[in-house]
């Protein structure tokens, strides 16, 4: 059914809240989700020519990265931030991507608030990927089905990881801590706290999609800026050698 | 939005076929049609063969082609799913159609109920059609107000161009009627007109700053992508059409898909001896046109994930 569930007030909220401050860019988030999840729930991540001219395969996690100026006024070299940007799917409480699936496929579960693709449901019209406007759904062209971040279901439950590792694999191997797993849906959860002492924020909270995943930004910095000054400047030749004088006339001429 | 062949062709001879079905419909119960079994049965199978061959074309689009069916069974909350759903009522009442007027030449009871719901069905489908797109708040070409009239309109306008076509030659043809789908073809010259300036003049709500919430920092600028080569994000999602490319297709548009099918059935209104090669040049021209009508459609969509990859507005 693809019909959202009812939300319920102390319902369960599973996320990831992401600290732009302090990710450095390593893509091992992306690295060790593709390596978990190309046997995991949804596998698998198909690759296709991975050794050859065109390379394309399923990731569930991407990281961009963003410069943003720290204000007009003092425009110069030194004043924009870095941001490296890690983007996965943010399991929304009103996503379109679960309520424009034809069959049933894609379905956002009432216990957890995950949501998840059944592939055995799944025609590949692709109009869940359509809807979302984080890009964080990929389509497997060579099984035909759409896949997505299981917020790594078959780790955050299994009994078989020692409670430590019974986080996503993203999470799991940051090696700066700049992703958390929690229960935003409890107000006094780690991952809760962590957004109000911050400011946590949604992206693109003009969608109306509310996601559940937060992003921490980047703490604000003591700008220096560098003036750099304008025009060209002239190599100035001032030489009392007459023969690079004339070689000078000569050229100049 | 990658312009897909598939759906392109599904659009454009779905659209076509549920507006000639509708006048169909409508019209066959009145007796405004040629009393002519051939007629019927050659407009019947055009309206019927545009449809069922859209349909077809949808499913080539599927990853998994073989579970189709499935789709029919979110009705409740998603517009593919009611597509499909009023796409195949449809078949019902246009096959007893087929049977009561094409077959059987009747113009009683039974051809006007399965007449009047044919109409109300192809509406319905084409409702679908235009919904699934503007229900996308992804795309800020697709989720407009402009989107499912000009869906309806432009399938009403090949329709009735075809239905045109058909009945010159079965001398059922009249200036009267010429005029009537000359004005169609006016109307969504209107509204195709309308949906091309407001993509032009109304911005879309999201932004760089608002896609990564740095806009708290200052104007946001893509750096480095997260990947060398091409993703599926990027192949279904990141086409982009350049100013100048667009500018001419659609002033190829307008000309082959408006332009000449308004002006050639006008003048088979002030000429009805060549009426005849002037409303087939007509359809000609609309069935090279619309097609790229619906490339431009899908082309000129900027999908808001562009954002993540150097888009600076979409």
């Amino acid at each position: 059914m693809t019909s959202l569930p009812t939300p319920t007030a102390n319902a369960k909220k599973l996320g990831l809240v992401v600290d732009l401050d302090l990710c450095v860019g390593c893509h091992a988030c992306a690295v060790a989700c593709k390596e978990w999840n190309s046997g995991g729930h949804m596998a698998p991540l198909t690759d296709l020519e991975p050794y050859g001219r065109d390379p394309d395969g399923v990731w569930f996690n991407r990281i961009h990265t963003f410069e943003a100026d720290a204000d007009d006024q003092h425009i110069g070299c030194g004043t924009s931030r870095t941001t490296h940007f890690p983007k996965s799917c943010l399991h929304c409480e009103t996503p379109d991507c679960v309520t424009v699936c034809p069959t049933g496929a894609s379905y956002k579960r009432a216990e957890d608030g995950i949501v998840l693709v059944n592939e055995d449901l799944c025609i590949g019209c692709k109009l869940c990927s359509w809807a979302c406007p984080y890009g964080a759904r990929e389509f497997d062209q060579d099984v035909g089905v759409m896949k997505k971040c299981t917020l790594c279901i078959d780790r955050i439950y299994n009994k078989n990881l020692e409670e430590v590792d019974r986080v996503p694999a993203c999470v799991m191997v940051c090696p700066v801590s700049a992703r958390h797993f929690g229960d935003l849906g409890d107000p006094d959860s780690n991952v809760s706290a962590l957004v109000r002492e911050r400011d946590g924020y949604d992206l693109m909270p003009e969608m109306g999609y509310k996601p559940v995943n937060k992003y921490l930004p980047p703490r604000p910095k003591k700008v220096m800026p560098v003036a750099i000054e304008g025009g060209r400047r002239e190599l100035e030749v001032s030489n009392d050698n007459a023969l690079l004088n004339w070689v000078d006339r000569l050229l100049s001429r | 939005m990658h312009p897909a062949f598939s759906i392109i062709f599904f659009t454009t001879a779905a659209g076509a076929g549920y507006g000639l079905l509708f006048l169909l419909g409508l019209l066959a119960p009145s007796g405004a049609l040629p009393d002519s079994r051939p007629f019927a049965i050659a407009a019947l199978v055009l309206g019927l063969g545009l449809v069922t061959a859209g349909l077809l074309a949808s499913m080539a689009h599927l990853g998994r082609p073989e579970r189709a069916w499935r789709a029919l069974s979110q009705w409740r909350s998603s517009w593919l799913s009611r597509e499909g759903v009023a796409s195949v009522l449809t078949y019902m009442p246009a096959l007893v159609l087929a049977l009561s007027w094409g077959w059987l030449g009747s113009e009683g009871r039974v051809t006007l109920v399965a007449g009047v719901l044919t109409a109300v069905g192809a509406v319905a489908t084409v409702i679908c059609t235009g919904m699934i797109y503007a229900s996308l708040k992804t795309i800020h070409q697709w989720h407009n107000a402009w989107v499912v009239p000009n869906y309806m309109a432009i399938g009403l306008m090949i329709g009735a161009v075809f239905l045109n076509a058909l009945m010159h030659p079965w001398g059922g043809g009249s200036p009267e009627f010429d005029v009537a789908v000359a004005l169609i073809i006016a109307a969504t010259i209107l509204l195709k007109e309308g949906y091309w300036t407001f993509i032009e003049t109304r911005p879309a709500q999201s932004t760089p700053e608002s896609a990564t919430g740095l806009g708290r920092i200052g104007p946001t600028r893509f750096l480095e992508s997260p990947h060398s080569e091409d993703n599926y994000l990027i192949k279904e999602m990141g086409f982009s059409l350049g100013r100048k490319h667009s500018t001419r297709l659609r002033t190829l548009s307008r000309v082959l898909g408006f332009g000449v099918p308004l002006v050639a059935t006008a003048l088979a209104a002030l000429a009805p001896v060549i009426a005849t090669p002037l409303t087939v040049l007509a359809a000609l021209s609309i069935a090279i046109g619309m097609p790229i009508e619906r490339w431009l459609f899908f082309a000129e969509a900027k999908h808001t994930v562009q954002l993540y990859y150097g888009a600076q507005r979409v």
